[in-house]
């Protein structure tokens, strides 16, 4: 007798899903517990486990499909070498000598089901987190019924009720959460920059919302837009740019001088940071494919090397780019950058000036920091994150010795730029900044 | 030398005797004080002795009607001095019984008037003459409220009279004139018209019982008109003069003024919060309109200070003040998973004849706050019990939100409505839909079951109407 799989619903609101692959064929072995496929909705890829053991005999829906619609059989277990017949719709009447269909229930409806009828069926691993012993979400009749209203996933609300029941307050918290983030992702398609779709996060009470019922104090400072920006693009960043690290430290003694002199025979005031500026380009143009962005299509390699740089004003980062930096004298990156800043902090930055950019650099040096890892300024493929020039003991020809010695960690998008490439870059960038008699003039 | 504990509650009210057993069963070292007696108004002059003297005028009320139900009484009549003896008795029984539940609570009492003296000491003039220290982390201000004086009007306890006087009345007023329409107003105007005074009432809102929904308001304005008492609405008292025994009211209404002489007045427009003389002046504690100003957690702006009850913002109801006490100090401890009071799911009753009970948001603020609703009506002349007990008139309202099914607001008026209106306190604490109502077994013959009715109407199911 063959148990039929059926499609599940993974959330209380599918109706239909893609089967996106299959992992098991036909005539393997099944254990309970192994996955048997995934399963897409337009919000998530799922797995989906097997709870009863058996051969596989048939595979009913081939994966790739889609449109499949919640509780149709795709798939059926029995003893090895039987035979599966698909049975009629109508043929449930066979229910009685045939084992129940091991269906893929919706979990709102776990509840209505014994329990014994529950450990036959197949449960999405991750809901199961969330259902309670009693296989039962707590939730009050006003807040599933504005759920279903209002199409807000139960298994995503944090319940703030008695014993954690779901009250209608939080349900409506959870909408406002959802239209809030709508809203955003609305406004954030004008920005200048791709933005890329939010996953969107569960919906659970937010820090406010924590502390009113935590009782902790606080006074509020309301977000300006840009700040809501930076938050949107950061976030954006760190979730879904893999990031990877890489850490050096350049001895800066031979630059401190140059720039010294330098200084002195131009009757300038060129920084530290300006000669990063200028080391980072050179460095970039050694090494070309860390100035980089991805896009689906393509990794976008930049004809020009146009460094953005970080700078702080009472409203947040924004990031000045110094244009063709590569092809630039210090002096006049030193007199440009000064400019940028300054007006930067007066927000009054044309567009065009930070926007674009290939490559990013944030130097905190200026606060004592020694080293820090910086998010991804989208969608630039690197963001170098600078520390400060310390004197420290190093080793020279087996001697301790002092030197200036200054810490950096290049942030890198690993779809763009790998660990090698990162690597090459870094060393180009230390071998400048370390040697710059060549380029210090 | 100062005697410390974890907890001092000042006030020994529903609110703060209640919060007094609460922070005992928690373990906790409790000091109570009060300055007069153990129950507060509530106990004292207010909810249970006003209960006992409608117990009198209503039973009073049915010998009138006693044919009708095939009984016959001849020369009935009222003792004035036992009834109040009554009522008195009553609040004597239940502030005997708090004492008693202080003793087996450990809960130190001390008879005395308190005042906050800075860093959680408080000083007390004890009843004895004596005074005494207590300090402790946590102090809970419980010290209710009293009759609030408008100009003109300013009670003098023989003649004009706050609800303290009015319930302990040495002769029966023939004529009385009654300020104020609230639920206090109200009472002693259907007490007084029970027993045979002439009681004309003044409200100065457009209808009686202004917090009620507009419906109940006018069915229980008919209500009281038919039973002969005289209601002025939209009206106000200007002054009053009195004379030997008399007190002449002027009265403004529809721009007219016109003076009447009554035996006596009741002036019930109001409380304000007992905020004076607790040393307050010497904490950070924010008054508002005569009550203390405190968080959802009963938090005053004062750490270590709260506040609880009618001393606070309203509504002003011991069952209120009582859950309050519980909240506060569930919190203080840390007792998990408490909740602040939604005033929206505290009910609220009033005990003239016929009752009135309600809870949650009126048909009109239901319709203003922009839902689609759902109302259901069921008159007590569709209930089997109501027409046996020979009370058909009434009539129970209940407000759903369309979309969610979420019970709004419920309304009623009609006899032992008070005892109903729990029930859907229930509904909307567990916020359960109307199906889930529908799906309820009310017994028969029961008041109740227009509970059931009421819900049904307002999706054109119900049964018996």
């Amino acid at each position: 007798m063959s148990i039929e799989i059926l499609m599940p619903a993974l959330s209380p609101t599918m109706t239909e899903g893609k089967l996106a692959r299959w992992l098991v064929k036909e005539g393997d072995e099944i254990k309970s517990g192994k996955v048997l496929c995934e399963i897409e909705t337009d919000k998530a890829t799922m797995e989906v486990e097997a709870v009863d053991e058996g051969t596989l005999l048939k595979i009913v829906v081939p994966e790739g499909s889609e449109g499949v619609a919640v509780n149709s059989v795709i798939a059926a277990l029995g003893k090895a070498g039987e035979k599966y017949e698909a049975k009629q719709t109508s043929g449930r009447a066979d229910e009685q000598t045939s084992k129940p269909a091991a269906a893929l229930t919706p979990l709102s409806n776990i509840s209505a089901q014994s329990s014994q009828a529950l450990s036959q069926d197949f449960v999405y691993s991750s809901a199961r987190l969330l259902v309670t012993n009693q296989g039962r979400i707590a939730a009050s009749p006003v807040a599933k019924r504005i759920a279903q209203e209002r199409g807000v996933n139960l298994y995503a609300v944090i319940g703030t009720g008695p014993n954690g029941r779901i009250v209608k307050e939080d349900v409506l918290n959870a909408v406002q959460q959802t239209s809030r983030r709508a809203d955003e992702q609305t406004s954030a398609t004008k920005l200048p920059t791709p933005a890329q779709a939010i996953p969107a996060a569960a919906a659970g009470p937010n820090a406010k919302q924590l502390a009113d019922l935590l009782g902790q104090k606080y006074t509020e400072v309301k977000n300006s837009p840009v700040r809501k920006i930076i938050a949107k693009r950061l976030t954006e960043s760190k979730q879904t740019v893999p990031h990877f690290y890489l850490t050096v430290d350049c001895e800066l003694d031979a630059l401190l001088a140059a720039r010294k002199a330098l200084n002195e025979k131009e009757n300038a005031k060129i920084s530290v940071n300006d000669a990063i500026i200028k080391a980072v380009a050179l460095a970039l143009r050694e090494v070309p494919a860390a100035n980089a962005a991805w896009t689906e299509e393509a990794i976008l390699k930049y004809t020009d090397v146009d460094i953005s740089v970080a700078v702080a004003t009472a409203d947040g980062l924004v990031t000045p780019i110094i244009k063709g930096a590569d092809g630039k004298s210090l002096v006049q990156i030193s007199t440009e950058m000064r400019d940028l800043a300054a007006r930067a902090r007066d927000n009054k930055l044309k567009p065009t000036e930070f926007q674009g950019g290939g490559f990013t650099i944030s130097n905190l040096g200026m606060f004592g920091i020694k080293n820090f890892a910086a998010i991804i300024n989208p969608p630039q493929g690197c963001i170098l994150a600078v520390g400060a020039g310390v004197k420290s003991a190093v080793v020279k020809d087996d001697k301790l010795a002092i030197a200036t010695v200054m810490n950096v960690t290049l942030s890198v998008d690993h779809r763009v730029v790998d660990g090698a490439v990162g690597a090459e870059f870094l060393a180009a960038f230390k071998k400048l900044i370390e040697a710059p008699s060549v380029w210090v003039k | 030398m100062t005697q410390s504990f974890d907890i001092i509650i000042i006030g020994g009210g529903p609110g703060g005797y209640v919060a007094a057993i609460r922070a005992a069963q928690l373990g906790k070292n409790v000091a109570l004080v009060e300055a007069k007696h153990l129950g507060g108004i509530c106990l004292n002059w207010g909810c249970i002795p006003t209960k006992a003297l409608l117990k009198s005028s209503e039973l009073y009320y049915t010998l009138q009607k006693l044919d009708q139900y095939g009984l016959e009484a001849k020369n009935t009549a009222f003792d004035l001095t036992k009834i109040v003896k009554r009522s008195r008795d009553v609040a004597g029984q239940l502030v005997a019984g708090i004492k008693h539940l202080m003793k087996k609570n450990k809960v130190t009492v001390f008879d005395g008037f308190a005042r906050l003296a800075g860093g959680g000491k408080v000083d007390i003039a004890l009843n004895d003459g004596n005074k005494n220290q207590i300090s402790a982390p946590h102090i809970i201000l419980a010290t209710g409220a009293r009759p609030r004086v408008l100009p003109g009007i300013e009670p003098d306890g023989k003649l004009i009279w706050t609800s303290k006087e009015a319930m302990v009345p040495e002769t029966m007023p023939k004529s009385l004139l009654v300020i104020g329409s609230g639920a206090i107003g109200i009472e002693f105007a259907s007490f007084y018209r029970s027993l045979g005074a002439d009681v004309t009432v003044i409200e100065i809102m457009d209808r009686v019982l202004p917090v009620e929904d507009e419906e109940i308001s006018a069915m229980a304005r008919k209500a009281f008109e038919k039973q002969g008492m005289k209601i002025i609405t939209g009206a106000k008292v200007a002054k009053l003069e009195k004379g030997k025994d008399s007190v002449t009211a002027h009265i403004e209404a529809g721009g007219k003024t016109e003076t009447v002489t009554f035996d006596r007045v009741i002036s019930a427009v109001g409380i304000t919060g007992n905020t004076e003389n607790i040393g307050l002046e010497n904490t950070r504690v924010q008054i508002d309109r005569g009550h203390i100003v405190t968080n959802p957690w009963c938090e005053t702006h004062e750490a270590g200070v709260y506040a609880i009850g009618d001393v606070t913002a309203p509504p002003w109801l011991a069952h209120k003040a009582s859950h309050e006490g519980i909240i506060c100090v569930e919190k203080i401890f840390g007792v998990p998973g408490v909740h602040p009071l939604d005033v929206k799911k505290i009910p609220g009753c009033t005990y003239c004849h016929p009752q009135v009970a309600s809870i949650g948001l009126t048909e009109a603020k239901a319709k203003e706050s922009g839902r689609a609703v759902k109302v259901g009506k069921f008159p007590f002349i569709g209930n089997g019990k109501a027409i046996a007990l020979g009370e058909a008139e009434g009539l129970i309202k209940t407000i759903f939100d369309a979309t969610t099914g979420e019970l709004l607001g419920a309304h009623m008026i009609g006899t032992e409505v008070t005892e109903l209106i729990q029930g859907y306190a229930v509904a909307k604490t567990g916020e359960l839909v109307e199906t889930d109502l529908m799906h309820t077994v009310f017994p028969h013959p029961t008041l109740s079951e227009m509970l059931h009715e009421s819900v049904l109407a307002a999706y054109g199911k119900a049964i018996h109407f």
